[in-house]
């Protein structure tokens, strides 16, 4: 009996110890990747590289994505509510769920599918061609040259982002609004400034500077850590999007937890 | 010829249950070329990389210029780096950049050099290992096998280091190539005054580039001397790996 329950908890123990080792191992990561992203020196050159990549790059899937979100959105409200004839609501509900939760939400997953890939997959070859050794015997941190870069830009960035999402959102309801469901352009337009908050903004910003965050982090760490050859590199590219897209809608509900719940 | 340039003494490192290596001495003199032998998996790449601070030893100690780099901070092993230049074995050149940056790499990120004049620089030592000029533009992925094996040089040598590192030079390499790459490491190491340290399988590598031999075997170097006292040797280890035999004291691990 007591030989079982020595099993049991040795079966239990080794995957349990792996993981909180990995997890120590991520905390000292993002640690150290805090540590070089606020101290000199400043890739700036690679930074302006990264912005391109990350923002400029990134803007026709954020506004195919967030024009299509506030499009399905006015006309899902729509129809719900046409049955209590309460159709002004329609532009009130567009602004609101398109700043707070799908321009940051979906710009989020659609960056994370795109950049998150990208730099996993880049800085995980680089660690297996030695790259990344090579860069330490030039006397170069690749915590400042590759890692810093990376992340400034994805918190920078990625508000900006939203921000455009934000403005691309609300026109798509507009367009559906008023060319299909035939509201007059004026009152859509006005409901949609009087109900404008600075709070709605503020979240989605907040919202997309953690996910920016979230998905350079994810990239970079997967990347820096794999092994193995072009397998390893495969991995570290899956795992670099499915970690940063789950904790992408993990911190959505936290952040907006912490702003809405009274 | 006497001065010690690196020392290594009692050099212990493993990989959980793995011993890499099993109390390593060794001891390099300013100048001269010593070239590490042993067989795949022996710990000869985690010997450089010790040395170099990628991977920290177990125990055991690695003095530089007198200098202790086991448990050195970060500031110490920078100042280390710039004294080193390292050739890998895949040549782990900077994809993302141009041939000539990848040379000037240490001039333009540390020594902080106005770029025209790094280049002119880049252009200079990629001549040196001859190359044209006119590769310094193209991307590294463009370059032959043999190629990026000069430019790789070219990037060790750049920043004048004190020390040179080859991992493996001659790797893949088609007969005449790997020639000529022993030469220029010769010539790159004696034209700089640098103490090199090489590690190979490559037995007519070994031969003409060292100016003392070294052999590794599970951790521990079992044999050490001059490439003369190398055809002498009664050591049995060491007879079966220069001649290349299946049978003998060393077993291949199936």
């Amino acid at each position: 009996m007591a030989n079982r329950i020595e099993l049991f908890l040795r079966a239990l123990g080794k995957p349990l110890v792996k993981f909180i080792a990995s997890l120590g191992e991520l905390t000292l990561f993002i640690a150290k990747s805090i540590y070089h992203c606020l101290t000199p020196p400043f890739y700036f050159k690679l930074m302006g590289r990264q912005f391109m990549d990350i923002g400029f790059y990134s803007l026709p899937v954020v506004g195919l994505t967030t024009i299509f979100a506030g499009m399905v959105i006015a006309l899902q409200s729509y129809t719900g509510f046409a049955r209590f004839g309460a159709e002004s609501g329609v532009a009130s509900v567009v602004l609101i769920s398109v700043t707070r939760e799908l321009a940051p939400a979906l710009s989020g997953l659609m960056v994370a599918g795109r950049i998150g890939a990208a730099m996993a997959a880049e800085i995980g070859t680089m660690r297996v061609t030695e790259q990344i050794d090579a860069l330490v015997t030039l006397s170069t941190n690749p915590f400042k040259y590759l890692v810093a870069p990376r992340i400034i830009a994805g918190v920078i960035v990625l508000p900006i982002l939203v921000l455009i999402g934000d403005i691309i959102g609300i026109f798509g309801g507009y367009v559906v609004c008023v060319y299909k469901l035939g509201f007059n352009p004026a009152n859509y337009i006005n409901s949609t400034l009087q109900n404008l908050e600075s709070l709605d903004i503020v979240t989605g910003v907040v919202k997309a500077a953690v996910f920016g965050f979230i998905i350079t982090l994810m990239g970079c760490y997967n990347g820096y850590k794999s092994k193995g050859g072009a397998q390893g590199v495969g991995e570290a590219t899956t795992n670099a999007v499915v970690s940063a897209s789950i904790l992408i809608l993990v911190f959505n509900y936290i952040i907006t937890e912490l702003f809405f719940a009274k | 010829m006497s001065e010690s340039k690196i020392k290594i003494s009692n050099l212990h490192k493993a990989f959980g249950k793995k011993v890499v290596l099993d109390g390593v001495d060794l001891e390099l003199r300013k100048g001269e070329s010593l070239v590490v032998i042993g067989g795949s998996g022996t710990g000869k790449s985690v010997l450089i990389k010790c040395i170099q601070g990628l991977l920290t030893p177990d125990s055991g100690s690695i003095l530089i210029d007198g200098e202790e780099t086991v448990g050195a901070d970060r500031e110490q092993q920078a100042a280390l780096h710039s004294k080193m230049g390292m050739l890998f074995q895949g040549g782990a050149l900077f994809d993302s950049l141009t041939v000539w940056e990848n040379v000037a790499f240490g001039l333009l990120e540390n020594q902080k050099m106005p770029r025209k004049q790094a280049k002119t620089e880049a252009i200079r030592v990629l001549r040196q290992v001859g190359l044209a000029p006119d590769v310094a533009d193209l991307s590294p992925s463009e370059l032959s096998g043999g190629m990026q094996k000069r430019v790789s040089l070219a990037r060790a040598i750049a920043t004048k280091p004190e020390i040179i590192f080859f991992d493996e030079p001659t790797t893949g390499l088609d007969p005449i190539m790997a020639a000529v790459i022993n030469d220029l490491i010769i010539e790159s190491a004696k034209g700089l005054g640098a103490t090199a340290l090489t590690i190979t399988h490559d037995m007519a590598s070994a031969r003409k580039i060292a100016d003392r031999i070294a052999m590794l075997y599970k951790g521990k170097i079992i044999w050490e001397g001059t490439v003369k006292e190398l055809d002498k040797t009664d050591n049995p280890y060491v007879l079966q790996f220069i001649n290349g035999l299946s049978q003998g004291p060393i077993k291949v691990e199936i």
